[in-house]
């Protein structure tokens, strides 16, 4: 083999041996991460089932009564109404309004449509408690914070832009021409929705309604900012919780916990049936 | 030609009705996201004696205020850089894997849980008696406890395992959307994996890495509920939106928590607008795809 020949087998050699070292290197993250997380999860819900846990590996003993004491000492069964409360009516308010202001913006151009756009995204970039601050203060100021009202309204501002970015696309594949033969036999605009759009629109409908659904149960800094006593959800009552730690038992937390832990993976479980993992947070196509 | 009765319709000069369906939720972004924030703007100019700048001034030369700046870019500024430094590599070698729609749902998981819950899922398994600090005595990996709760490196983790699925969702979409004729057309011409990523998929990137890190950099930057469960909230990591809660609901001052609010929002912009700057330096070009 001529030098030039060898020395070019040679850098082959060398750049599959460092494609296969960092391809292994990236799954040793990985795992390393998944490994982590599943281990902070499991260390919540080991604790949740312990008698005493003390410097061992595992507890002492496992128990069953820290969740029947978290449920009356921290009144889990009005909290969680109040967290379903709130989410179904965040969702079932976002996808009315939402799921028409997407329609709209899809099918039609006017003179402002780029400055809506950016209202509607701006929601959906700037993090909750930056916008949160400035919006409690506004309700508190008409004395609709404290209220399951003003949670209701703090998490919309999230969930309708939201909605709205994930239904376009959806409301885009639907042919125009079956609006137009619609319109042609004389129907208006709701029953053109009513017949035609929400029919062909369910699986988007029931995709987002569901996103918005996993993302309000877990929203914490808006409901934070904005609930009263009597109108905090689940996610917000765990922060007091562990907030004030020293005063109650570590494993009756947990247990509340591991109940957050539940209610939102099962949603998250029934969502994940129908979209892709990945649009909880961006924009996939498909 | 003709024109359908749809055209006529539109053409025809009278207002369309459609256009109507965004009112109510252009209502809802203007009066509670729009409004509140020019609400806010015009009341952190009030002080007890009038309209000035004196919250602002107060805010500035009092450094238990002011350092918070410091230290929330302290925390930010870094785990942002790592969040991003990790989910390129790994977005950009997982990218065609077959079991990245398992990896992807597990990697939501922590989005969904949310901060709270994996700040306590943290103190347990972080503490000094917890499984990891338990793991590093028994394998001798290290001779006493590991400190890294209630201290900065809880922060900084939190903010790992929360920002990192969130930057390799988006870094994951980005890589995808380049057109893969284009490696393939340079791997045909000799070039290696690393000099395809150097040359090809790195500038084609760009745009989208600046984009993830404007993102992931304003998250991190509003981090709360962990600076003050896993962090230690009185000294090292009082973050500002920590400051702007106290001024709103422990001193019940809303003028200073607004001025707060507008310094935190005033200083993402600041870092965004410069991070988005400096990519046009860059590159000019389209952000998505490569079709010329």
């Amino acid at each position: 083999m001529s030098t030039s020949r060898q020395t070019r087998t040679i850098t082959n050699h060398l750049s599959l041996l460092t494609s296969h070292f960092s391809r292994l290197a990236v799954w040793v993250v990985i795992v390393f991460f998944v490994l982590n997380i599943l281990a902070l999860i499991a260390a919540v819900a080991v604790d949740s089932f312990a008698t005493t846990w003390l410097g061992t590996w595992l507890p002492a003993g496992f128990t069953l009564r820290w969740y029947g004491s978290a449920w009356t000492e921290f009144q889990l069964d009005s909290v969680l109404i109040v967290t379903i409360e709130v989410a179904f009516a965040v969702v079932g308010i976002s996808l009315l309004v939402g799921v028409p202001a997407a329609y709209a913006l899809a099918r039609r151009n006017f003179r402002f449509k780029r400055a809506v756009l950016l209202l509607f995204v701006l929601p959906l970039l700037v993090p909750p408690m930056t916008y949160g601050i400035p919006l409690a203060t506004v309700l508190y100021s008409l004395h609709l914070a404290g209220t399951i009202n003003g949670v209701i309204l703090a998490n919309l501002v999230p969930a309708v832009p939201f909605v709205i970015l994930v239904m376009t696309p959806f409301v885009e594949q639907i042919d125009p021409k079956l609006e137009a033969a619609a319109r042609v036999l004389g129907a208006n605009t709701l029953r053109l929705f009513v017949h035609i759009l929400v029919p062909l629109l369910a699986p988007g409908i029931l995709a987002a309604g569901l996103l918005v659904l996993v993302r309000t149960i877990g929203m914490f800094e808006l409901t934070f900012l904005t609930a009263g006593p009597d109108s905090q959800t689940l996610v917000v009552t765990l922060y007091y919780t562990v907030f004030a730690a020293g005063v109650r038992a570590a494993q009756s937390i947990d247990a509340m916990a591991v109940i957050y832990m539940v209610t939102t993976l099962i949603w998250l479980l029934i969502a994940l049936r129908f979209i892709n993992p990945a649009q909880l947070v961006t924009r996939v196509k498909e | 030609m003709t024109m359908s009765s749809f055209d006529v319709r539109r053409s025809s000069g009278t207002f369309d009705r459609t256009l109507l369906l965004v009112v109510p939720g252009l209502l809802i972004v203007l009066a509670l996201f729009l409004y509140p924030f020019l609400f806010g703007f015009i009341l952190s100019f009030s002080t007890g004696k009038g309209t000035s700048l004196g919250n602002y001034a107060k805010f500035f030369s009092t450094p238990f205020l002011s350092d918070t700046i410091g230290t929330t870019l302290w925390i930010s500024l870094p785990a942002t850089l790592a969040n991003i430094g990790l989910a390129l590599p790994i977005a950009f070698v997982t990218r065609r894997y077959r079991f990245r729609r398992l990896l992807t749902t597990f990697l939501v998981v922590p989005i969904t849980l949310g901060t709270v819950l994996v700040a306590e899922g943290l103190l347990i398994y972080l503490g000094p008696q917890g499984w990891l600090n338990r793991f590093l005595l028994t394998t001798h990996l290290s001779t006493s406890p590991v400190h890294l709760t209630h201290n900065y490196w809880g922060v900084f983790l939190s903010l790992i395992i929360s920002g990192f699925p969130f930057a390799y969702l988006l870094l994951l979409s980005y890589l995808t959307g380049i057109d893969p004729t284009l490696p393939q057309a340079a791997a045909t011409l000799g070039a290696s994996p690393w000099r395809q990523f150097v040359h090809i998929y790195l500038p084609l990137l760009i745009p989208g890495l600046a984009i993830v890190f404007c993102l992931s950099f304003v998250q991190a930057f509003s981090v709360f509920p962990s600076a003050v469960l896993l962090g230690a909230p009185a000294g090292p990591t009082r973050v500002i939106s920590i400051a702007a809660y106290q001024a709103a609901f422990e001193d019940y001052d809303y003028p200073m928590a607004s001025a707060i609010a507008m310094i935190m929002a005033g200083v993402q912009l600041l870092v965004v607008v410069v991070v988005l700057g400096a990519r046009i330096l860059f590159y000019r070009g389209p952000s998505s795809g490569a079709k010329g």
